[in-house]
């Protein structure tokens, strides 16, 4: 705990660092997720592609798929892209499946009386279908967010930034207190952005504990 | 890649593909053996007597955060490079996963069914290890699988503190910046990881009771 007080200013750093590689491919997997999710959810023959698919892409382990990322791509391998198109893919290997079970869980006679009162396709789906499949999307949202956090910090591996720089430095130079340092950070970050999504799934669907 | 992968050199000696394979699938199997003498006992104590629960949902949860890269590290700083390290990073990350399953299987036994059992007399033991365990086991080895992968998977790390497996090739080649090397070593543990998943998919359709396959998946929409 010292060390990080000791040298805030680079703690702060790498914290920032870690955060932006995490958050963005968080964000842009949920948003692709989406319509694939949708697309899933309405389609046997999407599911039957895309969630094997989605299984396969889940068994590359991430060191493999952040070095083998700049051969495909054709970037340099201390890019950060490196980090954030795997992660991407973990996020919506995990999310197809939250959104479209969100999704096909929405109750029919919801969906029937929505249509009854004119709803049009677009409308329908972000005003009923989406915000009721809104629990079981943001806990799906959840476990993607907490585990791209831990596995930002395998990019420092092959020379990225985030906490994981505090690790591969901490074992050069033999300095327990810098490895803690970045585990602390990056279990603390998990939380909070954990906490901060359980909230934010609260406050959006205050049905969900209606008459609790 | 190609290259590198098919040349014969690279089959043979003691840090050839074959020996490599053979560490990588010792880390992951030895892993998975401790983790769930750890984990199946606990996650189906919890949820055959309903007590501590909540403690096992936030623990699985709170070990799932933790950085393996770190404790890898951390444990080779206190206890010296070797084999011991990985296997205490790897357990760590596969008790939560297989310990959440069993919990969540137990819990979802049919309550009849587990009535049933007391109603014809067997013991409390009796009525874990024969009625809810067996009930349990699809969910169980859905825990278990999952924790296969990310065993298998993550061993790939392993190498970075000079330990065997796959990984050697991945850090190697990055260290000479060869990338057929990296990219072999990556496949390799693809490879290896639908090898693993196919495997323990045999092993379920072998030991779960087929009166709890999933009936047809067909979708209503």
């Amino acid at each position: 705990m010292t060390w990080i007080l000791e040298n805030w200013e680079r703690f702060w750093e790498v914290t920032a660092v870690h955060l932006r590689l995490s958050i963005v491919p968080v964000l842009a997997g949920f948003a692709l997720s989406i319509p694939l999710g949708w697309f899933a959810s309405r389609s046997a023959k999407a599911r039957a592609v895309l969630f094997p698919l989605a299984n396969v892409l889940f068994t590359i382990p991430s060191i493999a798929l952040i070095v083998i990322t700049p051969i495909l791509i054709g970037v340099k391998i201390l890019d950060e892209i490196n980090v954030i198109v795997p992660l991407v893919i973990y996020t919506v290997a995990l999310m197809v499946r939250s959104v479209s079970d969100a999704l096909a869980a929405v109750p029919g006679n919801v969906i029937a009386a929505a249509n009854a009162m004119g709803y049009r396709p677009l409308r329908r789906f972000l005003t009923v279908d989406f915000p009721l499949a809104l629990p079981v999307t943001i806990a799906g949202l959840r476990v993607a967010t907490v585990s791209n956090i831990s596995m930002v910090s395998v990019g420092a591996l092959v020379g990225l930034g985030g906490y994981g720089q505090l690790f591969t430095e901490g074992y050069q130079t033999d300095h327990t207190e810098k490895v803690l340092a970045g585990l602390i950070g990056t279990v603390v970050l998990a939380v909070l952005a954990d906490g901060l999504l359980l909230l934010i799934g609260r406050l959006l669907t205050p049905w969900a504990r209606a008459g609790r | 890649m190609g290259a590198w992968l098919f040349d014969p050199a690279h089959w043979s000696g003691p840090t050839g593909i074959p020996v490599r394979l053979l560490e990588h699938l010792g880390y992951t199997l030895l892993t998975l053996l401790i983790a769930a003498v750890i984990a199946i006992p606990l996650g189906a104590f919890v949820g055959h007597t309903g007590r501590g629960g909540f403690a096992i949902v936030g623990l699985s949860n709170a070990l799932r955060a933790l950085p393996t890269t770190a404790v890898l590290i951390l444990v080779v700083l206190w206890a010296g490079l070797g084999d011991f390290p990985v296997y205490v990073a790897l357990v760590l990350l596969a008790v939560p996963p297989i310990m959440a399953g069993t919990y969540a299987g137990v819990r979802a036994v049919d309550p009849m069914a587990v009535d049933a059992a007391r109603g014809v007399g067997m013991r409390e033991s009796g009525v874990l290890l024969n009625v809810e365990i067996p009930n349990a086991l699809p969910l169980i080895y859905g825990g278990f699988r999952g924790a296969a992968l990310q065993v298998v998977a993550t061993a790939t790390i392993a190498a970075y503190t000079g330990a065997g497996g796959l990984g050697r090739f991945v850090f190697d080649g990055l260290a000479l910046q060869e990338f057929g090397q990296m990219l072999a070593g990556a496949v390799l543990v693809a490879l290896l990881a639908v090898l693993v998943d196919l495997g323990f998919a045999g092993l379920q359709r072998l030991t779960v009771s087929p009166g709890l396959r999933p009936a047809g998946t067909g979708g209503k929409r």
